[in-house]
């Protein structure tokens, strides 16, 4: 026994080696930042009072928080409405690009791309200056044509008008990754397939979506975090609708306010760590949904 | 896998015990500089003169001429002059030096709203010690009554923003429309204005705490009650019912540009004429010429309007001090240069570079008195903006956790200005949001 276990320690001590190095950015990088965001999560830091352990105090508080509740529930509604819509535009183009039928395909490839190498920050900005009613695009169309369009910063329109940001934004994105997984599928199918009589909604049916799911599933998985974390856009246009986005429009915008404007930095990190179990509950569904028989 | 979670737990524990250092630091000088040893104007010449190294944060552009010329005079001190940010984004940065305890410059921009929280925060040295005091007639009593807090003096003002109302010319004489002496004739114009031109509004605002709390500042309110750690908040008093009154009716009669402060379209409607006027401070002029060039030669500025015909009360919106860190390295050094920055010498270097000085001996210069603004027609409007300096109404007092405060403002009282709900309620939520953190920050709210 003793002369079977020496080698077997020495091999995994040379593992170690090869891995050291990944382990300690990892850890530092990784787990430093986490674990210290849940050891922040315990203690309550006040202005009259200073620093106190404080268990799950913040927890029980941010459970029972009708603001970060309501964010939530802003961003479900987002991930609910926004992200099908997105996904499925995507997939129409993808599916349009690789029939093979369109012209100057490449020209629309990159068109439609193009978007998502525009920074988020300069596309809110952008979109700021079109949705401005008073002397932005909407404010000029409104001059031009004699009509009152209605104004996409007020509060109704706020998380439509977000949501047409976002897909503007990711649908060269996702399109992107649908037409890489249909280029990977064999033409010899699509032949075969013809011989078999089948037209070209029964191949996309039938072969086109099939091949792609693991695709589809990725872009959604990706898609729920971005919509969890959506951040960017609500903290740019806030500046020209104040009243319509508030500080805890996104949980993640709540988090950035408590920390940013009221130094309630422990109250915060608990926002962060519940936002995450919670993204990491929804993405994991998802996920078990999506290859189940796959 | 076990000896890679040991990894983690070694390299958490170590973050860990930093933070712990950090935040026990800060605690435990808490009452310590109240008391403290005097320091003489001689010590601080001394330390003028023997020299060293002083960080300063802040935003104000004309403080470049200042420290080079501190530097001249004072050729053993190097000043490094940084701009971590403005207003908010420079707080973040220093609240997050002083949690760490590292990096903390030695003296710091705050603005007058800002200050008592960082009092209390103890993160500014008490100058009381270093003869603070003394300075007090040198300063016009709205200024230096804004860094005084819980008894002592915890900065240098450095300028200040005295009330007035600037107004297109050009507009209000096309539709024949009086400059407004008092609110109601202000609502009055307001209704004259919009019904002559529907594009054309007499003020944006979309909920602005600076300019509300200042409002009703002037109209004798004073919503904010502060006695060390209890606090009161009301908003029912009469001075903000009469603000409510009137602002009520420009919402609702929807006679206010939907338009945010600082955003590109309000330097628009202030160069074409669609806003036609601004209550704001006397730092103005000077992002009217950069910021809405358009509108140069047609606009003017006036006295503010006023709650009681007649009367002549003033207040202050905006305005900073310079302070000297607790956390800083050498303190009597950072306070020869306050005294020089806002006392001394570097008062006619700022002004001269056009911002509004806090002195009282500049306001009473007849040749500053007299400059006059290409902007506004040729006008002499410093001697408008010295009398509401003189007038800003005395007592009033921010909240020790006003930068929070104000930025709930817009989820609260905001909803007043897009929704059914009125002017009053919506300040009444934010009353009520405002003493939830302060008892939870440990005050005693009211």
């Amino acid at each position: 026994m003793a002369v079977a276990t020496v080698p077997r320690r020495r091999r995994s001590y040379r593992g170690w080696q090869f891995v050291g190095p990944f382990m300690i950015v990892f850890a530092l990088v990784f787990l430093a930042p986490i674990a210290y965001a849940i050891y922040l999560s315990l203690y309550r830091n006040r202005l009259i009072g200073g620093n106190a352990f404080v268990g799950l105090d913040n927890y029980t508080q941010v459970l029972q928080d009708s603001q970060f509740w309501s964010g939530v529930g802003r961003v479900g509604l987002f991930l609910v409405v926004q992200v099908p819509i997105m996904l499925f535009l995507a997939l129409l183009v993808a599916l349009a690009l690789d029939s093979g039928r369109l012209y100057g395909k490449s020209f629309f490839r990159v068109s439609i791309f193009l978007p998502y190498a525009v920074p988020a920050v300069v596309a809110a900005l952008m979109w700021g200056f079109i949705y401005g009613s008073q002397f932005g695009l909407i404010g000029n169309l409104n001059d031009a044509l004699g009509i009152t369009l209605p104004d996409p910063l007020k509060p109704s329109l706020i998380l439509a008008s977000i949501g047409n940001i976002s897909t503007w934004q990711f649908v060269g994105y996702n399109m992107l990754i649908f037409y890489s997984a249909l280029q990977v599928v064999p033409k010899s199918l699509y032949e075969s397939a013809a011989i078999d009589g089948a037209g070209q909604v029964r191949i996309i049916r039938s072969i086109k979506l099939p091949a792609i799911r693991g695709a589809l599933v990725i872009a959604t998985i990706f898609s729920i975090i971005g919509s969890f974390q959506l951040f960017n856009e609500p903290a740019i246009l806030r500046n020209l609708a104040p009243n319509a986005i508030t500080t805890y429009f996104t949980p993640n915008f709540y988090a950035y306010s408590l920390t940013f404007s009221g130094q309630q930095i422990n109250y915060s990190a608990a926002v962060a760590v519940v936002m995450a179990v919670i993204t990491m509950i929804v993405a994991y569904v998802v996920q078990l949904r999506g290859t189940k028989d796959l | 896998m076990s000896r890679f979670l040991k990894v983690a737990a070694v390299a958490s524990a170590a973050v860990l015990a930093l933070t712990a250092c950090g935040g026990g630091d800060s605690s435990s000088d808490a009452s310590g500089d109240g008391g403290g040893a005097t320091v003489t104007d001689a010590q601080v010449d001394a330390a003028l003169q023997k020299g060293g190294t002083l960080t300063v944060w802040a935003w104000e552009p004309t403080l470049k001429d200042v420290v080079t010329k501190f530097q001249e005079k004072y050729p053993n001190v190097k000043v490094d002059l940084v701009n971590a940010g403005t207003g908010d984004k420079q707080y973040t940065a220093l609240q997050n030096a002083i949690a760490a305890g590292k990096g903390v410059p030695d003296v710091g921009q705050i603005e007058y709203y800002a200050l008592p929280q960082f009092a209390i925060g103890k993160a500014l040295t008490n100058l009381n010690p270093y003869g603070a005091e003394s300075l007090k007639a040198d300063f016009n009593p709205g200024p230096w009554n804004s860094v005084n807090s819980g008894g002592g003096v915890y900065g240098l003002p450095m300028d200040s923003g005295p009330m007035a109302l600037y107004y297109n010319k050009e507009v209000f004489d096309k539709y024949k429309i009086e400059v407004p002496k008092t609110w109601t004739e202000y609502l009055d114009a307001a209704r004259k204005l919009h019904a002559a031109d529907p594009k054309a509004y007499i003020t944006n605002d979309t909920g602005d705490a600076g300019f509300t709390t200042s409002m009703i500042w002037q109209a004798g309110g004073k919503p904010y009650q502060v006695d060390g750690t209890n606090v009161t908040i009301n908003f029912s008093d009469a001075g903000s019912q009469e603000f409510v009154k009137v602002w009520q009716t420009l919402i609702s009669e929807k006679l206010l540009a939907p338009v945010s402060s600082w955003s590109d379209q309000w330097f628009q409607g202030i160069g074409n004429g669609s806003i036609a006027s601004l209550a704001t401070g006397a730092w103005m002029p000077a992002n009217f010429v950069t910021s809405a060039p358009a509108g140069k030669g047609k606009w003017r500025a006036a006295e503010l309007p006023q709650w009681t015909a007649g009367g002549t009360a003033s207040a202050e919106n905006g305005g900073s001090s310079l302070a000297v860190m607790d956390k800083g390295a050498n303190k009597e050094l950072a306070y020869g240069f306050l005294k020089y920055a806002n006392d001394g010498d570097g008062v006619q270097i700022r002004v001269d570079g056009g911002a509004f000085p806090a002195t009282s001996k500049t306001l009473a210069d007849p040749k500053w008195l007299s400059t006059e603004f290409p902007y506004f027609g040729g006008q002499k409007a410093n001697e408008i903006f010295a009398k509401s300096a003189q007038n800003v109404v005395t007592g009033w007092s921010y909240l020790p956790f006003q930068v929070y405060s104000n930025s709930v403002f817009n989820d609260t009282a905001g909803k007043a200005y897009v929704s059914g709900t009125t002017l009053a309620d919506g300040l009444k939520a934010w009353q009520d949001q405002s003493a939830k953190y302060g008892n939870e920050q440990g005050f005693t709210v009211k």
